[in-house]
């Protein structure tokens, strides 16, 4: 390997990671804050590139705007959906919760077989994000993967500091460590489930979305996808935002790269990854002990 | 799931037994839908059987359970050979497989809890599924053929009818094993590692082995289960330990009812029942299609309105059943 392409494969890896990292952040707010396992969070990821498949037609080269007009729907899709299903999955035990996810996986994924079929689909690259970024003659790299990148990276750093400098994230935080102070502090708890809920959805989505115009959009993905979440989650500690980016770019990197390497086993190199980490500390890399 | 159910009387076995023994009269009668129908839910309540000694007797949530069926079916292809293969060795071979792989899961994931561990057990039957399903060894995302049914002597499973009396066996073996563990002082033990294990490793009882103990004998049942699907189906594919699979019969063990043996049964019977149901045309009509709709609507519905499973629905309507 030379070092043009294992420059190459480092930003892939990167830029994986941090696209994981969009979806499983979704997945952590969920999860850690509501403390819901939630298991059709691929879903959202699947409808977000399905929605990018439908949306990018009519908005030719408006990429951003077309994100605008997804992260509205998903988000208002994320609130309903809450509304509907998941509040009255707050008190239920895991197993419930595992179950009735189980079963919104089914219907989500029957809806978009009859609304959109069965075909792999692909989503066109804007005109003005075409073409790729080179490198003298060491290396070239796509424009629309940094772009993927770049907007990661904002989407992690506003999220950052939402959850750490803001009243909301303030709220989040103390949900998450302790939910029945919070509804004591007479914060309206079922709200901020909601708001917190929706922006997981709408995360994911967004995921699905920048996404799709660089992978094909196909039936199966948003299982893919909510595997790998899983795994980012335990690795990186349950709740933990830091935790998950942190395990999004370790995984990144050794999916990448492993894909290079052994092409032919590279499917569990991640699992591997995590099984090492849960040797060392079953609680995960930011995770608290319980 | 809270509650330390003692089912010490006689009485609950009569009727298992009398139910088994009306499924063995009955069989020759059944014609070919029939019976490949009753077989294919006795499997399926084997594998849920399995689970339920982890979920509903330990208290351990796993979402990883396909990866014991599936290498229970795959070792029983994989050992055949051209000229099929021996029942007596194939059924061994296949348990212990998947009690090996069960034993090293097991080992690491019970080092966590709760919602981790339904995790790490689902990321652990990823990674089986990863390993049949990206290289060679069984033939890939195809999956392989068994040529020849295993046999022993006159017991060819390439007959109907030896096919359905060695699958009722192993459920009569499977369900008899069971009772009997929930009866045993490792069954009680197990019983109080899910009420509370804290208190458990406080009266000394050694929690981590107890539980692998439940995973490993859980996993080699479930490796049964995949060594009678191979026999019946005559083929794998890596389908076979995808999570949908694990999900799917989590699903019959809640659906029946947590705590209690015939709940595993009853769910299996229910779910592939309904499944059998939302996809047949004469029933549905043009909806059967879309079967995967009906029954996850069905799953929600479940869910929010029999908490308990179908064995609470019983006791609901009649309150003397329970007592």
């Amino acid at each position: 390997m030379d070092f043009g392409t294992f420059l190459v494969q480092c930003l892939n890896s990167v830029q994986y990671g941090l696209l994981l990292f969009l979806v499983a952040s979704g997945l952590t707010l969920i999860f850690g804050i509501m403390g819901v396992i939630n298991l059709a969070h691929g879903s959202f990821y699947m409808i977000g590139a399905y929605m990018a498949f439908t949306l990018a037609p009519l908005f030719g080269d408006q990429f951003l705007l077309m994100l605008v007009a997804g992260v509205v729907l998903a988000t208002v899709f994320g609130y309903v959906l809450e509304w509907a299903f998941f509040s009255y999955l707050y008190q239920r035990d895991h197993l419930q919760q595992v179950l009735m996810t189980y079963g919104l996986i089914l219907v989500f994924e029957e809806l978009r077989s009859i609304l959109v079929g069965n075909d792999v689909h692909g989503v066109k690259v804007p005109a003005w994000l075409d073409g790729s970024f080179a490198l003298g003659n060491v290396m070239s790299y796509p424009w629309y993967r940094l772009f993927a990148s770049a907007a990661c990276i904002v989407l992690a750093v506003a999220l950052y500091w939402v959850v750490n400098r803001t009243r909301l994230g303030m709220m989040i935080r103390a949900g998450a460590s302790n939910r029945d102070m919070v509804r004591g502090l007479g914060i309206d708890v079922k709200r901020l489930y909601r708001i917190v809920f929706a922006a997981g959805v709408a995360l994911a989505a967004l995921a699905g979305m920048i996404a799709a115009p660089m992978s094909s959009v196909y039936p199966n993905m948003g299982a893919s996808v909510l595997i790998i979440c899983f795994v980012l989650v335990v690795i990186g500690g349950i709740g933990s935002i830091t935790g998950a980016l942190l395990a999004s770019l370790l995984v990144g990197f050794v999916d990448t790269f492993g894909k290079v390497f052994f092409a032919d086993l590279s499917g569990i190199g991640i699992y591997l990854l995590m099984a090492i980490v849960l040797i060392w500390k079953p609680e995960g890399l930011m995770g608290r002990r319980t | 799931m809270t509650q330390v159910h003692t089912s010490a009387r006689g009485g609950a076995f009569i009727v298992p037994v009398i139910c088994a023994i009306a499924i063995g009269v009955l069989g020759p009668m059944m014609g070919n839908y029939v019976s490949d129908f009753v077989v294919k839910v006795m499997i399926l309540s084997i594998f849920a059987l399995s689970l339920e000694l982890l979920v509903g007797m330990t208290g351990l949530v796993s979402l990883g359970h396909a990866a014991f069926y599936g290498i229970g079916a795959y070792v029983t292809v994989l050992a055949s050979g051209n000229e099929g293969g021996n029942l007596a060795l194939l059924l061994p071979a296949a348990m212990g497989a998947a009690a090996l792989y069960a034993l090293f899961v097991g080992a690491l994931s019970l080092r966590t809890r709760g919602v981790y561990f339904i995790m790490v057990t689902l990321a652990f039957a990823q990674m089986a599924f990863f390993v049949f399903h990206d290289t060679k060894v069984g033939g890939g995302s195809d999956g392989i053929y068994m040529y020849v049914r295993p046999a022993i002597g006159k017991l060819d499973m390439e007959n109907r009818m030896v096919l359905f009396y060695v699958v009722l066996a192993s459920l009569v073996f499977t369900y008899g094993l069971l009772a009997l563990v929930r009866r045993s002082r490792f069954g009680a033990a197990l019983a109080g590692i899910r009420v509370n294990e804290q208190r458990m490793r406080a009266a000394g009882f050694p929690v981590y082995g107890y539980k692998l103990a439940a995973f490993v004998l859980a996993g080699a049942l479930a490796g049964l289960a995949g060594f009678l699907l191979a026999s019946r189906d005559g083929v794998v594919n890596p389908e076979l330990m995808a999570w949908h699979n694990s999900g799917e019969v989590l699903l019959m063990v809640i659906l029946g009812g947590l705590g209690h043996l015939r709940g595993a049964v009853i769910g299996a019977i229910a779910f592939t029942l309904l499944k059998e149901i939302f996809s047949t045309h004469a029933v549905m009509g043009p909806l059967a299609d879309h079967w995967q709709l009906t029954l996850g609507i069905a799953i929600i519905v479940f869910v929010a309105l029999l908490p308990k499973g179908l064995i609470g629905l019983v006791k609901r309507i009649s309150p003397k059943e329970a007592a």
